[in-house]
């Protein structure tokens, strides 16, 4: 935590939120602190369920905690809307608009100027190997081809931070991989403030600066653990011994919490 | 593709012309009266023999559809945007609205030709009021149906209540005025057929109402066979305009990434 607290891009402070089903309260968040700092890649790890969807909603200001504070580059934006960049679990790309109108209508939202956003679109699209596919509709893409779209989407947003939900949770193993890989080489070129979501162990090893162990609900910060593996980062890192005992004390970790599905 | 060409066109029109035959034959074996129930050949001769005036009553219904629709169209699809962006708005109207859905249009017609006379305006707002409701009903359905995994996209990157409209809404909902488009469509030129029944000098169903009268039943079917082709000329039509503005594969039923919330 030395250097998250002051030069924090992202800070959450005694976050609580619970929702009532059915006349009954159940408490999602109990008291939530984290940070995410400058060009940080954090992730949030934890059982299916622990509520790290509800924590996103806050974020993104569609929801309002019961107490406690969100803080974007020192703001209070509790509640506010428009302030993050986005990337769901579902590549949710409009189904009527071609890839690069996808990114480019997402973009005019965000506030670029129409021309400009169209042409940064047609640019990385270009860059990242999708050019061919840009005047597609998205349906004609394979799962993971949309959510490269959707990824590329999030980072071009000009927002301080990029929100990841589980962006890989439905892709098959190898393309999940894959993608790891080219999430890895993108972001360290480019250096963004990440807030990441999964519930894989190896996942969270493999791509993060810090990850945030957090209980099955009400959701807790169990443990904070700085990942040592240097960048640029290759996505062998799981053949190291280190990775070997830090995957094994997560999962030391969430099975004393009677987590039987820390992947 | 043979066998489905066969079965999708040939064997519906094979049917539709074996029973034109059976009718003719029927006419002929059992010298059925002209004015109980015309030969088709008789019809089909009457039609080449009157078709210059047939074809200008046609057209003249035609025009008179085309504006109902377009009236229909326009009032449904903005008062369905208003339904759908104004709470309570939809709640307090629409009794109303379904109320003048249930009056018969046989009790509904003459009563507008007693308030607006004989001229162009009744006919239109009977027209419009048949032509409104599947637009606007349809429409509507289909604004609440977009994607919620879309929705809640949009509102995770703070887009605006206009911006989920535009970009998410309207183009959710058109496959669903494009249904009610069709229904529409049909409804149209049953409707203007009925308004010129009422009161009109000209149309289709201005025509339909002298030769009933006359008891000429071989220009009673003439009329017919040209009011069924052009409801089936407007059905076709809608439907190749859905064909067009749709270019994007309707969405399957469910998203076969899985959502799964948290």
């Amino acid at each position: 935590m030395s250097d998250g607290a002051s030069r924090a891009k992202l800070r959450l402070e005694n976050i609580s939120k619970s929702y009532v089903r059915k006349g009954r309260r159940f408490l999602v968040l109990d008291d939530l602190s984290l940070t995410v700092g400058e060009g940080e890649f954090v992730t949030l790890l934890g059982p299916s369920g622990s509520g790290k969807s509800t924590l996103f909603r806050l974020i993104g200001g569609v929801e309002r905690p019961d107490a406690g504070r969100v803080y974007l580059d020192g703001a209070d934006t509790t509640g506010r809307r428009g302030q993050i960049s986005y990337m769901p679990q579902q590549a949710s790309l409009f189904p009527w608009m071609s890839v690069a109108a996808n990114i480019s209508s997402a973009l005019a939202t965000a506030g670029i100027e129409r021309r400009r956003a169209a042409a940064l679109a047609e640019e990385w699209l270009g860059r990242v190997g999708l050019g061919d596919v840009a005047g597609a509709y998205p349906h004609v893409l394979s799962g993971g081809m949309q959510q490269r779209v959707s990824f590329l989407r999030a980072l071009l947003m000009p927002r301080g931070v990029m929100c990841l939900d589980e962006p890989f949770a439905a892709l098959d193993a190898l393309t999940r991989a894959d993608m790891q890989a080219w999430l890895l080489q993108l972001w360290e070129e480019e250096r963004r403030s990440v807030l990441f979501v999964t519930h894989s162990i190896e996942e969270a090893l493999t791509l993060s600066d810090r990850i945030y162990v957090l209980s099955p609900a009400p959701a807790r910060v169990l443990r904070e653990i700085r990942v040592p593996f240097p960048r640029p980062r290759r996505q062998e890192v799981w053949t190291e011994p280190a990775f070997v005992s830090l995957k094994q004390e997560v999962l030391e970790l969430l099975s004393q919490r009677g987590a039987a599905h820390g992947v | 593709m043979a066998g489905s060409f066969w079965r999708r066109a040939l064997l519906p029109l094979g049917t539709l012309v074996g029973l034109i035959l059976l009718w003719q034959a029927c006419c002929m074996i059992f010298r059925i009266a002209p004015y109980t129930l015309p030969q088709p050949w008789d019809i089909a001769r009457r039609m080449a023999e009157d078709g210059p005036r047939l074809l200008d009553q046609t057209w003249s219904t035609l025009r008179l559809a085309l504006k109902g629709i377009g009236l229909g169209i326009a009032f449904g699809v903005v008062s369905a945007v208003l339904f759908h962006l104004i709470p309570g708005v939809r709640a307090a109207l629409s009794p109303i609205i379904i109320i003048t859905q249930n009056i018969p249009l046989i009790a509904l017609g003459p009563l507008l030709i007693i308030w607006f006379g004989f001229g162009i305006l009744p006919k239109l707002i009977l027209l419009a009021l048949v032509c409104y409701f599947p637009i606007a009903w349809s429409m509507l359905a289909g604004l609440g149906q977009a994607a919620p995994h879309l929705r809640e996209y949009l509102a995770m990157i703070g887009a605006s209540r206009f911006e989920v409209l535009r970009r998410l809404e309207l183009p959710a909902s058109l496959p669903y005025l494009f249904s009610g488009l069709k229904i529409t469509a049909t409804y149209s030129i049953t409707a203007a057929i009925v308004a010129e029944w009422l009161g009109a000098s000209e149309g289709i169903g201005h025509y339909l109402v002298l030769k009933s009268k006359g008891y000429d039943t071989t220009g009673v079917f003439a009329a017919i066979v040209c009011i069924v082709t052009l409801s089936l000329a407007f059905y076709g039509l809608a439907v190749l305009l859905e064909r067009f503005a749709i270019r994007w594969r309707p969405e399957r039923a469910t998203a076969a990434e899985g959502g799964k919330a948290s």
